[in-house]
């Protein structure tokens, strides 16, 4: 079993929230995917719209665990900020970190986001950094107080999957004992089974499920994909090689000699 | 006195956060808030005095990634 901050998760698929076509749809695909987390967000809210009103009603019905963000936080100051915020309204001390470097690809600043990191696990956050495969700064995260890292995949939407297998690889046997979650950029089931194959814990999806055709039949899949990756993880997959290697028994061989 | 509120200049004669919130419309809704950058508690709303130009967000839960 998935275990985050010593809360004990079925699921290892983590959803977010946001770009659905509608709230029943976001509901609906909730259900579909079987996870007990959901991401959210807080936004400047219009007194006279008061639009996060009805959907704190709709996101406590889900029955959900909520993993407030802090997105859009470009500096470590905005991003604790925030974070005070959000254990407030959400009620919850879990805090997906974020504190972006730069508008085109969405980077994580790993200095900001290192720096956030230390401030809020002193104050008794649980905190769940979006970060690179940089193995430092994973290290630097750990010795902040972080006990989860989420390293991206690819640039958040992107849909392109793990871009760089070679440095996740090195992630994951570098901090066997550290759940962690690909966070970003996954665009298809596959990569969400790859993922769970190369021995990350879970995956959080948003945009990939969000903005499929069908996001319902999209986050089932997710999930069908997810528990495949994870059960041929632990079925122990063979060494890939270079040179074939015959599947049928060679010995006894018609016509050979 | 004027203030700013999520990014919008407004005009209130309250003299404190919570007595602002309540004159620009918030009343009875879940909302955080931050002033000049520094979260504000809902228990300490009442005793958080506004001075001009000072910048308020008042945030609620939303859709996020």
């Amino acid at each position: 079993m998935l275990e985050l901050y010593g809360t004990r998760l079925a699921s290892r698929l983590l959803l977010g929230s946001a770009r659905y076509p509608s709230p029943a749809v976001l509901a609906e695909a909730v259900r579909a995917s079987g996870s007990e987390v959901v991401t959210v967000s807080l936004r400047r809210e219009s007194a006279g719209e008061r639009a996060g009103q009805g959907f704190w009603s709709f996101i406590r019905e889900l029955n959900v665990r909520v993993l407030p963000n802090t997105a859009g936080c470009h500096t470590a100051k905005e991003a604790v900020t925030t974070a005070h915020m959000a254990r407030e309204v959400f009620g919850t001390t879990w805090i997906k970190l974020e504190v972006i470097g730069e508008e085109d690809t969405l980077q994580p600043d790993v200095f900001g986001l290192t720096e956030a990191a230390r401030v809020l696990a002193g104050e008794g956050f649980q905190v769940f950094p979006y970060t690179t495969e940089d193995l430092v700064v994973a290290e630097r995260l750990l010795e902040a107080g972080c006990r989860v890292l989420m390293p991206w995949g690819a640039p958040i939407g992107s849909g392109r999957g793990l871009n760089n297998l070679f440095g996740l690889a090195a992630l994951r046997a570098h901090f066997p004992e550290v759940p962690l979650i690909i966070d970003a950029g996954l665009g298809v089931p596959s990569h969400a089974a790859q993922a769970l194959e190369l021995g990350f814990d879970a995956v959080l999806i948003n945009t990939a499920v969000a903005q499929a055709g069908d996001p319902v039949e999209m986050a089932r899949a997710f999930a069908q994909a997810v528990a495949a990756g994870h059960a041929g993880r632990l079925a122990g997959p063979i060494a890939a090689r270079d040179m074939a290697s015959p599947s049928t028994p060679v010995i006894g061989t018609a016509f050979r000699g | 006195m004027r203030i700013l509120v999520n990014g919008a200049w407004r005009e209130t004669g309250s003299p404190q956060l919570a007595a602002a919130l309540a004159e620009l419309g918030y009343g009875g809704a879940v909302v955080t808030t931050a002033v000049n950058g520094e979260f504000v508690a809902a228990g300490a709303r009442e005793r958080t005095p506004l001075a001009d130009g000072d910048r308020v967000e008042v945030l609620a839960p939303m859709q996020g990634g």
